[in-house]
């Protein structure tokens, strides 16, 4: 039998794998990856703590007095000291509207993602592991998919199902509708970076190793090449994340989305923008800012991903 | 093919050929010819009516360079290609049609080892994952303590310390990683091993260590090889029998001693005279004219007769069978059958 | 006078957090048109010690110390003007993988051309005409024609004579040859061999043979360097050390030859694996897989000193033969 000389060192622990790895370095170096993160988390905890953080519950219409609509913030003249970004035209605290409205953007961005993931993740790894003709016609259905916008389908889906259900019920569901649309729309994303993955992944021994051990198609696809897909995947998902939450805004901007009495980011934009002209910006301004800083930096920490992970530019 | 043993022989390849279609859809093999659309397939002739037998307990050796469908055979052996035409044979039933569950009970038996110890594990898996699912998979009765002793009993057989089994695949060095790889084929208890260049990745040193692995693997359990190698120093220590492969099709297949010492095919003397020497520091090698044809068009008669100094007409018109010598070896060559070559070869 | 002369040649590499010594004191000298090959493992520092000569270290590596005179003018300092001069004119390196070096979307004529054109005051034609002459050296087949091609229309065993064309265009005192027929079969291997050492000898030529196969070393070059862990372990005549090294590791490298083995025996095998550059083992950086090691070897890094015909970097050499010479004397 053959001794190795390589004496096994201490087992690390798991976090110290974490702290010592490569992607954890290169985000030590990486100043704008840090400051995005630190933003997201911080949008992210006032987003998920808003029933907590918020002086205000705007779903609430005991709490909301229609006379104290268009305060400005706390900062310009005429504004009442408990609105501390002011209020919107309806007499909401804006800072609270603004926090419950980041809650359901980000909860729509992201279930939408989860979505897409789903579908893209199945659909792609199916057609480039099986092939042939199963393959094309995926991949021929996500090209047309592909060929209309995201936002025209969404557009023409939420007006049907709004004409059909009527305005009252779509209100009720509109967070399902919208991840529904949202996800649905962009599956392709996924299946494509996918499916072209599975099949470089596909052509590796292991996968040969796998089959001639005798394990089957499902296995193969779930065990064994999905874990090793798994950094292009996370990178659109970044990208992914911060496009749905653009959507949802657009789509309720438009009046197709959330409705005014369970504001969105977008929703939020969308009513204060008639009163801009009268002076009251901070409606739309100031929720604005916050949808942008959160796609920027979801964004940033996205192009931060791909550089790590891109197999091109780093050797793992 | 007789084999003077009487036993049957473990795997039995009959007229093994395996084409693959250059053109993936179906609008790729229109082409537009004298003012009409034709279909028209071009395909690669990987592997051409090749017959070989793998007898119990012996190690097959198939040598060839690259493009000589050697792998395309290991791969076929191993199910993970369908011939196009042809059988192949395991224990006297034929399993080339075999579904995927009619395998399953195969998959035990056969197991391969593949060239690149880089790529063969799965990079997301431990070691201990990696070598526990496949006694999972074809032993589901086993206890996880069962399940543990198997796989820790494999580790220790290949010098692979079992404390390691926490570690991930790119912790480990490539001769580490191809002791972890075989390690994973011996999980099942094979009885054939079809191994693709399993040390041609490898540092010398560490080349010597696997082949000695392997060595021993085939002495204490009993293994049968299909070894597929370009290395002929290798073959000359690790196989007993030989077969030679070009442009797809089999040149000659010998006992190992035979072939190294009364090489007949032309293409296997070139190819013993071409491997550098350690001793022999002339070099004095059968130069051979131009390179490997594409085996996307095979030239018709017999596949060396471009390169080959004793082609003649009939070389080149008629594809010549494999022919028993009076030694045991089989030799597909015009030339050897009809005395030529060592006539020619008196004067050189 | 040498052609080439290595002094204490020494590469690191920056890395995260510490930096890694990759070529360790190098010393050798080049005479002219004198082959010279390195030997050794994947790890061992062979490739780098090629990229040195030519100054292509580049970041995370630099060179820490050392000189490298070529005609006795320092390589490690020379302005990036000189060395642009010098590369391709005067030294010349033939890579690895013919697939990748040529690049593909210029034809083989343009590639000569630009060489030729970039180094010498020659007009197109008369550029052209080298290039055929150069191609008929390496024996390609009609020249002219081959000139219009790309190299995706070329056999791996064509694209690397053309490689050996391109690097033989300016006539160079020196070759550095970084594994230059791993990427290829056997018989294409012997064949590109054989016209390497034919040109070489012909025109004078300087060979440098970076290569992990003793055989290849065996058959081509006079003098041969042994690398393990970055440093030279072993130097001398190429018959010297093929037939009766002196180095533990140098033999144990020979003897696990199959070639060395009677068929069917276990090979004699080295234990264990080349350290790693961030994990050199203190003292002798072979002795943890060498059988012959002792307490010196592992704490004391040895000199390499001259020893009989060869240059060995070993406490224990002395002992070593003394021991195999009655090892011989019993069989």
């Amino acid at each position: 039998m053959n001794t190795e000389t390589v004496s096994p060192t201490m087992e690390p622990s798991r976090w110290s794998k974490i702290v010592n790895s490569n992607m954890a370095y290169s985000f030590r170096r990486n100043p704008v990856a840090v400051v995005s993160l630190i933003i997201f988390v911080l949008i992210a905890a006032a987003a998920i703590l808003a029933p907590v953080i918020a002086p205000y519950d705007p779903y609430d219409p005991m709490q909301i007095n229609i006379m104290n609509s268009e305060y400005p913030p706390a900062w310009i003249d005429g504004a009442l000291p408990e609105f501390m970004l002011g209020t919107d035209d309806q007499g909401r605290d804006l800072w609270s509207t603004i926090l419950y409205g980041t809650r359901l953007s980000l909860m729509i961005g992201i279930c939408a993602v989860a979505l897409q993931a789903f579908l893209g993740i199945s659909i792609g790894l199916i057609a480039g592991y099986i092939g042939g003709r199963l393959d094309s016609l995926l991949m021929r259905m996500a090209d047309i998919q592909l060929s209309f916008s995201t936002l025209m389908v969404a557009i023409i889906f939420l007006a049907v199902t709004q004409a059909m259900f009527g305005s009252e019920l779509f209100n009720r569901y509109a967070v399902f509708f919208l991840i529904a649309v949202i996800g649905v729309a962009e599956w392709p994303q996924y299946a494509r970076t996918v499916r072209a993955t599975v099949l470089a992944e596909k052509k590796k021994e292991y996968v040969d190793s796998a089959r001639v051990l005798g394990f089957g198609p499902g296995r193969i696809m779930v065990r064994h090449i999905l874990p090793n897909s798994l950094s292009p995947i996370f990178v659109i998902s970044t990208v992914q994340v911060a496009n749905a939450i653009i959507s949802e805004a657009s789509l309720s901007f438009l009046g197709l989305g959330m409705p005014p009495s369970q504001p969105s980011l977008g929703s939020l934009i969308s009513s204060g923008f008639d009163y801009i002209f009268s002076g009251s910006w901070w409606i739309t301004v100031i929720p604005g800012v916050v949808l942008v800083i959160l796609v920027l930096v979801i964004n940033l920490l996205g192009d931060w991903m791909r550089d790590v992970l891109n197999p091109k530019l780093y050797k793992g | 093919m007789k084999d003077m043993n009487a036993q049957t022989p473990l795997v039995e390849i009959r007229n093994l050929e395996k084409r693959f279609d250059l053109d993936q859809g179906w609008l790729e093999t229109l082409k537009f010819r004298n003012g009409r659309f034709v279909r028209e397939t071009r395909g690669v002739h990987a592997v051409n009516d090749v017959t070989l037998d793998v007898n119990r307990g012996e190690a097959l050796c198939v040598v060839g360079e690259s493009g000589c469908g050697k792998s395309t055979v290991a791969r076929l052996v191993a199910g993970l290609l369908t011939p196009t035409k042809g059988e192949i044979h395991y224990d006297g039933a034929r399993i080339d049609n075999r579904s995927r569950a009619e395998m399953q009970p195969l998959r035990k038996k056969i197991q391969m080892i593949f060239q690149n110890p880089y790529a063969s594990l799965n990079p997301r898996m431990t070691i201990r994952q990696a070598l526990e699912e496949p006694v999972r998979h074809h032993y589901p009765t086993f206890s996880v303590a069962e399940v543990r002793d198997k796989v820790t009993e494999v580790m220790m057989s290949v010098g692979v310390d079992p404390s390691w089994a926490k570690r991930y695949p790119h912790e480990f060095s490539g001769g580490q990683r191809q002791r972890i790889a075989i390690a994973r084929a011996l999980t099942v208890d094979p009885e054939f091993i079809i191994a693709d260049e399993p040390i041609s990745a490898l540092d010398v040193s560490i080349q010597a260590q696997v082949l000695n692995l392997m060595l021993e693997a085939k002495e204490s359990r009993g293994l049968t090889y299909l070894f597929i190698t370009h290395d002929l120093s290798v073959v000359e220590h690790f196989g007993t029998r030989v077969a030679v492969l070009y442009l797809g099709s089999v040149c000659e297949v010998a006992d190992t001693a035979t072939l190294f010492s009364h090489p007949k095919h032309p293409y296997t003397r070139a190819l013993l005279s071409a491997v550098p020497q350690l001793k022999d520091d002339r070099p004095n090698h059968i130069r051979l004219k131009g390179e490997i044809p594409t085996p996307i068009n095979l030239p018709q008669g017999c596949p060396f007769q471009s390169r080959c100094a004793f082609a003649n007409n009939r070389c080149s018109s008629e594809k010549p069978n494999a022919i028993h010598q009076p030694d045991g070896s089989l030799v597909a060559c015009h030339a050897v059958e009809e005395g030529r070559l060592d006539e020619g070869m008196v004067g050189t | 006078m040498s052609l080439l002369s290595v002094r204490d040649l020494t590469v690191k590499f920056a890395m995260r957090d510490e930096t890694v010594t990759a070529l360790n004191g190098i010393s050798f000298d080049l005479a002219k048109g004198e082959r010279l090959g390195i030997v050794g493992e994947s790890g061992a520092g062979k490739s780098i010690t090629g990229f040195a000569l030519m100054n292509l270290i580049s970041r995370p590596g630099f060179v820490d110390r050392g000189e490298i005179l070529f005609h006795d003018e320092d390589v490690v300092k020379m302005s990036d003007a000189r060395l642009r001069e010098l590369r391709g004119d005067k030294m010349a390196m033939i890579f690895q993988d013919p697939m990748v070096t040529l690049n593909p979307v210029l034809t083989i004529g343009q590639q000569m051309l630009e060489t030729l054109m970039a180094h010498r005051k020659l007009s197109r034609e008369e550029a052209r005409q080298i290039a055929i002459v150069k191609l008929r050296e390496v024996y390609i087949p009609s020249p002219e024609e081959r000139l219009n091609q790309y190299p995706h229309e070329l056999s791996g065993g064509m694209r690397q004579r053309i490689i050996i064309a391109i690097a033989l265009l300016l006539d160079p005192e020196l070759i550095i040859a970084d594994e230059p027929t791993t990427a290829l079969d056997v018989t294409i291997q012997a064949d590109i061999m054989e016209l390497l050492l034919e040109l070489c000898q012909s025109n004078k030529v300087g060979l440098i043979l970076i290569t992990h196969d003793l055989g290849v070393v065996s058959q081509m070059t006079e003098r041969t360097l042994v690398m393990y862990a970055g440093r030279i372990i072993e130097a001398g005549r190429t018959r010297e050390i093929i037939n009766d090294p002196q180095h533990p590791y140098t033999q144990g490298l020979i003897n696990a030859l199959p070639q060395q083995t009677l068929p069917g025996q276990k090979l004699r095998q080295i234990p264990g694996n080349m350290p790693s550059l961030t994990n050199i083992p203190p003292g002798c950086p072979f002795n943890p897989r060498c059988e012959y090691a002792t307490d010196l070897c592992r704490t004391t890094l040895p000199e390499i000193i001259q020893y009989g015909e060869v240059r060995v970097a070993c406490h224990e050499v002395e002992r070593l033969h003394a021991e195999g010479a009655r090892q011989e004397q019993d069989a």
